[in-house]
């Protein structure tokens, strides 16, 4: 069972009387690396600006390593802690005198604290901007100084604000990569926050959604990508086909759902009469030509309908299926798209297996 | 032209005879503009921080009050005080007019509304977001002070430069409360105001350039410290 | 890390030697203060100098001595402001004594004011009667002459003498200079303009200025000098006791001798006069 780092208590922060972030629990655990996602403003600044120690909330209370924080052990405790935010907010001065900042303000002399930074500039490919001016440096270049100025301090515990949301994509791939790396060789603990999913997927261990400053879901990264708590949570993490139906019947492992007239399998353990929602991400949809002979699939699941819009979706396609009033929305890739020459109002099969519907029942 | 040149002349020969009441005179401006933006520095620098970083009912009104007080005329300052300090005056009772302490107080009442205007527009210019990523890697208040203000060096020192400058120069406000007494409360400002009133233009000219000296000296000093490159070090706390 | 030590020390050090009194010595209690409220002319003659020094000396006071023009000298005996006034406007000091402002008023000393002018003297004003005769001269010339303009005593003996002579002097002929003697004389060297001058500060500049004397010794030329202390009984805190011991020293042995000799060693002859008093 990995050590508990930071526990959090019955937090609530407020500003006047709204209320911006109620967290009655959450716990980080040594050595993991957990990502708080959700839309913006959903208040996940606030939280790690709270768990670092840089907000003090209206209510509860902060446990590190053991140690509740109090007003006398809070700059000492939160000097354990290191925090990285979207812009690399450095000082008028050279690249090594920033890095070395942290240590510095700690108490250590200049040459110890440039010897401790020195490989940590090399790990973050760096190392050859030592002493040239921060204002010089590019948007990638300074972001990786902050994080220089951060790891070098080896904290116990390191906080990231949408450390990559101001860079530009091929900076911003270049240093998660680089920096997923150094995570997992070095095994600091990690909170970090943002609003793209894919570097929660890519980072993550544990994932937590937060929504209107609520904790609405904690747990592993498939838990929450594909087993999501209720809708809301279900499309922000990029579930896009939802569709309402009522059970109809039950049997063989297996139930089936209509809604507007048509049948879906699905695989759960329900009750006839019952409310569901069907849930699907893109990638799990596919299309086929309409008039093409049924071919045996294992997908149980096949429905006629017509696409409604075509979106391009980086170097795949997005595309927007109606079937009879529902919604469904499948991710193709552009051979894909070409070979079947999709094109509005053309006529698709979606087919998907019984397997891959996420259901959540609805109140 | 000759006038001006005769005046450099004068101006030298009354520094290297050590002449006494030229000595005494720039000393005493010395002492008083000083002291009154060192005063200037302890008041407006801390207010001009906290006007820039916090926000507070009033605070629109308080910087609209500030922006004016940058531009008093000197010479209303010293009528304002006079009238205060008179003994028939409502602080009369403390026995400070025509005092170099007076001097101070006309001086500090210049000086400060620019040091805290200057300063708070210094510290305007930091990202806000910077405080909270200094405490993010472990600095404490006084530490995080001490940052912002070498971040913010160069129109900082630039406030410390105008409050001197402002008060080192004036002449309308130390006049009036001072009372350009000889021995007690003449400085260079007002000692060039009686030379050239009884004619003696030379020595005018030479005062002036005296002051000028000074000045330039003072400001060079401190431009010196402003473009300095190397950032100084916070000692942990 | 020494370099910030460097400049602390040298910040410390400043602020302390800065701050060491600025107040004349603070022991003496505040009634060992006399404040002396006199005109420019007096102060720019340098008899103040003289004579201060020697009462401080004897007497152990701290003089003040502002020299703000004597119509704002009478405002501020008047509020209690000053203790003590040397001001030479008898025209103006009279109904305030008789007010009750100020007592015993000693007229100690005199000296004259002349007309000055340019040697070609266009306005022929050498050849003038009197002053009065002289200014009509230069009003009908329409010469230009440089006042005073700021309410000083010789500005308000200038005055007194157009309107002896019936006359309003105006631009653009007569220029309000609104400053010292010396600058008002420099004004009509500048310009080779008549003005009204006292003789001391005219002999102080004389080898600056390329003006001539063009009528002196006329009896309405005679500039009084008088001595006035505020009325303790108006102004209970004014510092009675030292603005009588400053009169009294004006008239003393020691005060005349000081003021009979001024001037005689670097222009030759005396610029004051005293007078008996009754």
């Amino acid at each position: 069972m990995a050590e508990t780092l930071l526990i959090l208590d019955d937090i609530l922060v407020q500003y006047g009387n709204v209320p911006i972030l109620e967290v009655p629990s959450l716990a980080v655990y040594a050595g993991e690396i957990l990502a708080i996602i959700g839309p913006n403003g959903a208040g996940k600044s606030t939280l790690l600006r709270v768990m670092g120690l840089l907000e003090q909330p209206v209510r509860g209370k902060a446990t590190f390593r053991g140690q509740e924080v109090t007003r006398e052990n809070a700059l000492a405790l939160r000097r354990r802690m290191a925090s990285v935010f979207q812009e690399p907010l450095l000082l008028n001065a050279s690249v090594v005198e920033n890095a070395v900042l942290g240590l510095r303000l700690r108490g250590l002399d200049r040459r110890t604290a440039e010897g401790r930074v020195r490989p940590w500039l090399e790990r973050l490919g760096i190392a050859h901007l030592a002493t040239r001016p921060a204002r010089s440096l590019s948007g990638g270049e300074a972001q990786r100084t902050s994080l220089v100025r951060a790891l070098a301090l080896d904290p116990d515990l390191l906080l990231l604000d949408e450390p990559f949301s101001a860079l530009d994509p091929p900076t911003r791939e270049g240093l998660l990569l680089d920096l997923e790396t150094v995570l997992r060789t070095t095994g600091i603990t990690t909170v970090f926050v943002t609003h793209e999913r894919n570097e929660a997927v890519i980072l993550s261990d544990r994932v937590a959604v937060l929504m209107k400053g609520r904790i609405l879901q904690v747990g592993s990264q498939s838990q929450v990508f594909t087993q999501p708590v209720n809708e809301e949570v279900a499309q922000f993490v990029g579930i896009e086909t939802n569709i309402p139906g009522v059970v109809e019947a039950v049997g063989e492992g297996l139930a089936q759902v209509r809604f507007n007239g048509r049948t879906v399998d699905v695989v759960g353990d329900f009750h006839p009469g019952e409310r569901v929602l069907l849930c699907l991400r893109p990638e799990e949809i596919t299309l086929s030509p309409a008039r093409a002979d049924a071919v045996k699939t294992s997908a149980r699941n096949r429905l006629a309908g017509r696409v409604a819009k075509i979106t391009p979706w980086g170097p795949h396609y997005r595309i927007v299926v109606d079937c009879d009033g529902a919604r469904l929305v499948a991710l193709v890739t552009k051979p894909s798209f070409l070979d079947l020459e999709l094109a509005e109002k053309k006529e698709v099969v979606a087919s998907f297996k019984a397997t891959a519907v996420h259901v959540l029942r609805l109140r | 032209m000759e006038l001006i040149l005769e005046g450099v002349l004068t101006a030298f020969r009354l520094v290297f005879s050590g002449d006494a009441e030229v000595w005494t005179i720039t000393w005493l401006s010395l002492k008083v503009s000083g002291t009154a933006t060192v005063i200037a520095l302890t008041l407006g620098i801390p207010l001009g921080i906290l006007m820039a970083m916090t926000r507070f009912p009033g605070r629109a009104f308080a910087v609209a009050l500030i922006n004016t007080g940058m531009g008093l005329p000197p010479v209303v300052v010293g009528l304002f005080i006079s009238v205060l300090l008179w003994r028939s005056g409502p602080l009369g009772f403390l026995n400070l007019i025509y005092t170099p302490a007076a001097m101070v107080i006309a001086q500090v009442a210049i000086a400060f509304p620019i040091v805290a205007g200057l300063t708070m527009a210094a510290f305007q210019t930091l990202n806000p977001k910077l405080n909270l990523q200094l405490l993010g890697i472990g600095a404490s208040r006084p530490q995080l002070l001490w940052l912002l203000c070498t971040e913010a060096r160069l129109p900082l020192l630039a406030a410390v430069m105008a409050g001197f400058g402002g008060v080192i120069s004036e002449v309308g406000s130390v006049l009036m409360v001072g009372g350009n007494i000889k021995g007690q409360t003449r400085v260079l400002t007002t000692a060039t105001v009686l030379e050239t009133s009884m004619g003696n233009f030379g020595t005018a000219i030479a005062l002036g350039v005296i002051l000028l000296t000074l000045a330039f000296g003072v400001n060079f000093l401190l431009t010196r410290i402003q473009q300095r490159e190397q950032i100084r070090w916070p000692r942990p706390s | 890390m020494r370099g910030s030590v460097f400049t602390a020390s040298i910040l410390a050090a400043s602020t302390l030697v800065l701050v060491t009194p600025l107040r004349a010595p603070a022991a003496k209690p505040a009634n060992k203060i006399i404040v002396l409220a006199t005109g420019h002319t007096l102060r720019d003659s340098g008899l103040l100098d003289v004579l201060i020094p020697a009462f401080e000396k004897k007497a152990g006071y701290i003089v003040r001595a502002v020299a703000i023009g004597t119509g704002q000298a009478l405002v501020m005996g008047k509020r209690g402001d000053a203790d003590v006034l040397l001001t030479h406007d008898p025209e103006a000091e009279a109904p305030l004594v008789k007010e009750g402002y100020f007592i015993n008023r000693r007229q100690f000393m005199h000296n004259d004011f002349i007309i000055v002018g340019p040697a070609q003297d266009p306005a022929r004003v050498a050849r003038a009667k009197s002053a009065a005769a002289a200014f009509k001269h230069i009003a009908e010339a329409k010469v230009t002459f440089v006042s005073r303009g700021d309410d000083s005593g010789t500005h308000k003996r200038e005055q007194g003498l157009w309107k002896a002579a019936g006359l309003s002097p105006t631009r653009p002929w007569y220029l309000q200079a609104g400053q010292g003697m010396g600058a008002t004389l420099g004004i009509a060297n500048q310009k080779q303009a008549y003005t009204l001058t006292d003789r001391a500060t005219y002999l102080n500049l004389k080898k600056t200025l390329r003006l001539e004397i063009m009528l002196e010794t006329d009896p309405g030329l005679l500039n009084l000098y008088s001595v006035l202390e505020v009325n303790p009984a108006k102004h209970p805190k004014a510092n009675h006791a030292g603005a009588r011991a400053f009169s009294d020293f004006l008239v003393s042995e020691e005060g005349r001798a000081l003021i009979q000799g001024f001037g005689k060693e670097r222009l030759g002859q005396p610029l004051y006069f005293l007078d008996p008093i009754k």
